[in-house]
């Protein structure tokens, strides 16, 4: 995966969980749950996602390493080379 | 003939607009069929009907508002509907509604239940369409969705939104096109910004595909949009403004109620508040152990664990579970888990998971992951609105460390759950460090106690403490 797609794979996510949210001024650096409203459940339910989408299976102790968008596209393309 | 009443939807529901009939005169229903939506201030809602037989004359109309207690349709229960001289046993064929006749003793309402559920096993196996939900019925028509090919998993085959929605998504973009109007403009935008017009819904007239629509589809995909497909496209704010007003009236409507339903409550109820820290780090460490073992689909959620608790603690201290009403307690039998919901841009919900404590952890997790989808999506059912028997509020993710609630007026008590935190610890002359988490109880003088309320949330500490037994 390149990370564009992993990019826009994960803002497409995203956009379904916070449909209300601007997601094209989105800081890649800062912790996503600062800044769109996002809960344990939805999250949970974007790796439900990235799990049916790219076949990518986050286990629970690599969470944190998404909590912000890039280092979640890093970690996608990582896991997906 | 029964008459068939306009149901509370909620505490202080008193009326709702008729949306849409599901059944005719003449239709049979089952109990939990799913006959009418009704649009009320807090949530538009699909209704059950809690009899089996047979519809009769519908008295209230589309578009008619109704009070809760008004007459909605009359209904010819079973019991009614087939009588022992109906039931000739030589004549197998006919077993259809007869003239009304006084109810028939058990063995021929159990003979009647299954000459229904034959009836319509046949009917369903000869090929008639099975029931379609309105809002299913119009997702497919903007989507040019062939209902014939779709497989229905409601209730009893009945078609419902999900359905269509992944019907809708084995067609490609261009049969698609060909089939629902789209503008010039909009298809240009379409090839420019990488669109799929499948992906977009059309908010012209007859599902007609704009600009706008285009537009709001690409920003919810994509973050970097073509600057000279930014040009060519009207102002972008413009674009949902006509969405707004009405989702602004909607959500101000919602707040009203809740307003209503919150002053009513500490008008009319007498809250005692109760506070205990619980030890959450072997929950913790077993759900981790389980969760790593478990594909990304089926892992559990801390809170779904504190759950469980709440209810397997009812069987210690049960008054905690039911209605006051009239200056009399229900306890219920039952327990209808409400969760409270906090819902998009503010407003909450607080449907209940029914039947809580005969289900597994396993399952309260599925349901509760429904719920927040359909509370988020507005489509909760009549009787999950209005039929919780405690509460649990949970805000931990908000990251409080305690939370008090008020009470869902006529429950008579709501659990509250913080944030998981890490603190010291001493035990035993031994400090160190653990997680631990705040659990509250706001509950109802009326009914109960300070002493109740202590062993209530006692008995919630001692259950997660052992997390395997849950």
């Amino acid at each position: 995966m390149t990370p564009d797609e992993a990019r826009s794979m994960i803002l497409r996510i995203l956009g379904e969980i916070a449909p209300e949210a601007d997601l094209t001024d989105l800081d890649p650096a800062t912790e996503l749950r600062d800044q769109l409203d996002i809960d344990s459940m939805d999250f949970l339910n974007a790796m439900v996602a990235v799990d049916e989408q790219s076949g990518i299976d986050v286990p629970e102790e690599d969470y944190p390493k998404l909590e912000t968008l890039q280092g979640a596209v890093d970690y996608l393309v990582a896991r997906s080379a | 003939m029964s008459d068939f009443l306009m149901p509370s939807l909620g505490a202080d529901m008193e009326e709702g607009t008729i949306i849409k009939w599901l059944v005719k005169p003449g239709d049979i229903v089952h109990r939990g069929d799913i006959v009418l939506e009704v649009e009320t201030e807090k949530a538009d809602m699909e209704v059950e009907i809690f009899e089996d037989g047979v519809v009769g004359e519908l008295v209230a109309s589309e578009g008619e508002v109704i009070p809760v207690g008004g007459v909605l349709a009359r209904i010819q229960a079973v019991e009614s509907v087939l009588s022992p001289s109906a039931l000739p046993s030589d004549d197998a064929g006919r077993r259809e509604e007869e003239a009304p006749s006084e109810a028939a003793p058990g063995e021929i309402q159990v003979q009647a239940l299954e000459q229904l559920a034959v009836e319509r096993e046949a009917r369903l196996a000869a090929g008639e369409r099975p029931r379609i939900t309105p809002t299913a019925r119009n997702l497919a028509k903007q989507a040019s969705v062939d209902l014939a090919s779709v497989e229905g998993t409601g209730l009893d085959g009945a078609i419902t939104r999900a359905d269509v929605e992944r019907a809708s998504k084995y067609e490609t973009s261009a049969p698609h096109a060909a089939r629902t109007p789209v503008t010039p403009l909009a298809r240009r935008l379409a090839v420019e910004l990488g669109v799929d017009l499948g992906d977009v819904d059309g908010s012209g007239p007859n599902g007609e595909v704009t600009a706008d629509d285009v537009c709001r589809t690409s920003r919810s995909h994509e973050a970097t949009v073509p600057s000279r497909a930014a040009d060519a496209a009207r102002p972008l704010p413009a674009a949902p403004q006509a969405d707004e007003s009405t989702t602004k009236d909607r959500s101000a409507a919602r707040q009203r109620v809740i307003a209503a339903l919150m002053e009513r409550s500490k008008r009319e109820v007498p809250h005692y508040y109760l506070s205990t820290t619980i030890d959450l780090t072997r929950t913790l460490a077993w759900l981790q152990e389980r969760n790593a073992r478990r594909p990304v689909a089926q892992r559990l959620l801390p809170s779904v664990i504190m759950l469980r608790a709440v209810v397997k603690a009812l069987d210690a201290v049960p008054e905690m579970n039911g209605t006051y009403e009239g200056g009399v307690f229900k306890q219920s039998e039952m327990v209808n888990l409400g969760v409270a919901i906090s819902l998009r841009e503010g407003g909450l919900a607080a449907p209940a998971i029914q039947d809580a404590a005969n289900k597994s952890i396993n399952d309260l997790m599925g349901d509760l992951r429904e719920l927040v989808q359909r509370s988020r999506a507005g489509k909760l059912r009549a009787a999950e609105m209005s039929n919780a028997t405690i509460t649990v509020t949970n805000l931990g993710d908000q990251g409080v460390e305690s939370v008090f609630g008020v009470i869902y007026v006529p429950q008579v008590a709501i659990v509250g759950l913080g944030k998981v935190v890490e603190r010291p610890w001493a035990e035993r002359g031994m400090v160190g460090t653990r997680q631990i988490v705040t659990a509250t109880l706001a509950a109802d003088h009326r009914v109960s106690n300070g002493h109740r309320g202590a062993l209530y949330l006692a008995a919630i500490d001692r259950l997660l403490q052992e997390p395997e037994q849950l």
